[in-house]
């Protein structure tokens, strides 16, 4: 899950990173009490889940109230779309007003959850400001990374190393010794994925800043971290995942026209590759999860179809933990409550898929069967409506 | 033979007493697994389905020696429970969860590690369907009448690709070993390479299917020890060529966040790797009829 940089600036002063002092508006006449509050020049900051706001034109200095007033009003209530996003962008409900910093120096500091040693890593550079996957592509040797270890957490000298490293001085190793530790304890007591400072300043005056601040967290951990989980916004993410979660489906909205209704992440996925290897495109991945009722298969049903573009329908079931005859009860009834009139092509296999067939077939309703995986996805394809060319 | 469970092996099931533990400790006693017992904390001394309940797994391996469980226990302590496994001596614990909290994944890594070797439990999951060695016995969720016994390993880090595998081999009379399902989680108990070393040092394999997809380094890892270690042929299939960069799609583990780690990078480290790749997912059992049919002629 993904949080607004201010919320992620908040979370780190709270845990001792020095931030530039700011202030959160949702309307124009906010933006300008803020700056009024903070003293000019201000940073005006647009706050999206995406990165790339500086050069879509979401982030500017402003020197007066009406700068102010004319950038809030330009960006609030508007989609910006930067090199993260999809074309349709993330809508701007909410700005961030700073004070402007005298930057000397951009650092980069980042801690993510290393899948290889299977431990938070710090990975850090001199070059900061840009983003850390070009960075790794075109400057490999300028990335320095350091794993703690769980059991003892980070250590003061790990601290030292990396700062002399990054070309710090005299009191800056302290300092960056606090932004470290901040950022680390930060990370594991909040159950944190990532947390990424970039840039991390060095001021004209020799003291560092986060200048910029980004945090995600682990989803399965929300349960015990409630005051994270209150941070979502929903306003970020595609509503359709959230009622899809909602009903215990897991979504992601794609660009075809092939709506998928399938159980398991791993076989989702092969059939929306199979699907493209037929020549469609997947409108969705949808993963009903273990024991599916007819009511959630009912459910998937309603979610693939808030998407405009699905023309046809898939269901690809192995049941194991499933079974075949609730999945099947479920077409049928989603068929009738729905009024449905697109192609739906079905294939099941596995627990109780006798019984799930006969559903089917003795429905009467013109649901298409499929044997095998590359039936159901070739006779899909084919069952698209011709477009007219 | 087989890998990981044998006709003997003493297994317990934490969480017995659930709905769904119960559930599937029932499908896996008529299908001839040696279940010897249950754990949930508070109801030592109760009866499930003819076995033993016991409030702790010491107790459980005092009482019944057992030597391996299966983990039911719902995500807040589910970790605690893995660790409890490995802390009363079982040498194999599976854990089907889906939810535990990366972190506390981290810290069963760590605790596992304290182990001297020849105390050190192996840990299959979460987040996955478990292992099946069809004819011998079952720990997971898996049908287990999808699956012909035979020679060919199944490793997958999906439940139901995993089903699809077994089944598009059942039908052209290819058997398995053993199936390993190693969930879709980031950080895991074993890796594809852990589960191909066991599969390479088993008599009773003759070649191995392994199923992968977008997202960590564990596939790379896995085409490293294949080229350099092992006899035996691997065919592999990579879930998620068509999956957009950034996005989970479903499982924890599955989101392309580096370089090598979508579907076209692995297939090209594994092709590299002198590993035959199933061009679709429904050709999974046609790849490796031929791999088999090809080492049979030579």
């Amino acid at each position: 899950m993904d949080i607004h940089e201010h919320q992620a600036k908040d979370i780190l002063k709270s845990f001792g990173v020095p931030v530039p002092g700011g202030g959160i508006a949702f309307a124009p006449e906010q933006a300008m009490h803020e700056a009024r509050k903070l003293g000019l020049p201000v940073v005006v900051k647009a706050q999206v889940h995406a990165g790339g706001r500086g050069a879509a034109g979401g982030v500017k200095l402003c020197r007066s109230e009406g700068e102010v007033n004319a950038f809030a009003l330009s960006l609030l209530g508007r989609n910006l779309v930067t090199k993260q996003t999809d074309a349709t962008g993330k809508p701007v409900h909410r700005l961030l007003v700073e004070q402007a910093t005298d930057i000397g120096k951009e650092l980069y500091l980042g801690l993510v959850l290393d899948r290889k040693s299977e431990r938070i890593m710090i990975v850090a550079s001199r070059e900061g400001g840009m983003e850390i996957e070009d960075l790794a592509e075109e400057q490999p040797d300028a990335l320095v990374r350091m794993v703690i270890d769980p059991a003892t957490g980070l250590m003061p000298f790990q601290s030292r190393e990396l700062a002399f490293k990054l070309g710090m001085t005299g009191s800056q190793v302290a300092q960056f010794g606090t932004v470290m530790r901040g950022c680390y304890r930060a990370f594991r007591d909040l159950d944190a994925t990532m947390v990424e400072i970039n840039p991390l300043v060095i001021t004209g005056a020799g003291d560092l800043i986060a200048l910029d601040a980004k945090m995600s967290f682990d989803t399965n951990a929300l349960f015990r971290r409630p005051e994270v989980a209150a941070l979502r916004d929903p306003g970020q993410e595609d509503p359709r995942e959230d009622a899809a979660a909602e009903h215990g489906l897991s979504y992601v909205g794609l660009d075809g026209d092939i709506g998928c209704i399938i159980n398991g992440a791993g076989l989702a996925m092969a059939t929306m590759d199979m699907i493209q290897l037929a020549g469609g495109q997947p409108a969705n991945f949808l993963d009903i999860g273990g024991g599916a009722s007819p009511e959630r298969v009912v459910a998937a049903f309603r979610t693939v179809l808030t998407d405009p573009n699905v023309a046809v329908i898939l269901v690809n079931i192995f049941a194991g933990i499933n079974r075949c005859d609730w999945v099947a009860a479920g077409v049928v009834q989603a068929y009738r409550e729905l009024n449905l009139s697109l192609p739906v092509v079905v294939r099941l296999a596995g627990t109780n898929v006798e019984e799930g067939r006969r559903i089917i077939d003795e429905s009467g309703l013109p649901l298409i069967s499929a044997d095998t995986l590359a039936d159901a996805a070739a006779t899909a394809v084919a069952a698209r409506p011709r477009m007219a060319a | 033979m087989a890998i990981l469970i044998q006709q003997d092996t003493r297994i317990i099931v934490q969480g017995m007493s659930g709905r769904i533990g119960k559930f599937h400790a029932e499908d896996m006693i008529a299908n001839g697994t040696n279940v010897v017992g249950g754990v949930t904390p508070g109801r030592g001394g109760e009866t499930v389905l003819g076995k033993p309940i016991f409030n702790t797994v010491a107790e459980a391996v005092d009482a019944t020696g057992a030597e391996a469980s299966l983990v039911f226990v719902p995500p807040v302590g589910a970790a605690d429970a893995i660790m409890e496994c490995a802390e009363a001596g079982l040498k194999f614990a599976v854990c089907v969860t889906d939810g535990i909290p990366s972190q506390d994944m981290m810290k069963v890594k760590r605790f596992l590690r304290r182990f001297p070797e020849a105390r050190k439990m192996r840990f299959i999951g979460p987040n996955c369907a478990g292992v099946i060695s069809p004819g011998i016995g079952f720990m997971g969720i898996m049908p287990p009448h999808i699956y012909l016994p035979g020679r060919v390993g199944i490793v997958g880090r999906s439940g139901t690709l995993g089903y699809e595998a077994a089944s598009q081999m059942k039908a052209l009379g290819i058997g398995v070993s053993t199936s390993v399902g190693i969930g879709g989680d980031p950080i895991n108990g074993s890796s594809f390479r852990d589960i191909l070393e066991l599969f390479e040092n088993d008599p009773e394999t003759d070649a191995v299917m392994m199923i992968g997809e977008i997202g960590g380094p564990q596939e790379a890892e896995a085409a490293a020890y294949a080229r350099d270690h092992m006899t035996k042929p691997v065919v592999a299939y990579i879930a998620g060529l068509s999956a957009p960069k950034g996005r989970k799609m479903g499982h924890a583990g599955a989101i392309i966040s580096a370089f090598g780690e979508s579907a076209q990078e692995k297939v090209e480290i594994l092709s590299a790797a002198g590993i035959t790749v199933a061009p679709t997912p429904s050709a999974m059992g046609e790849t490796i009829a031929r791999v088999l049919g090809v080492k049979a002629a030579a």
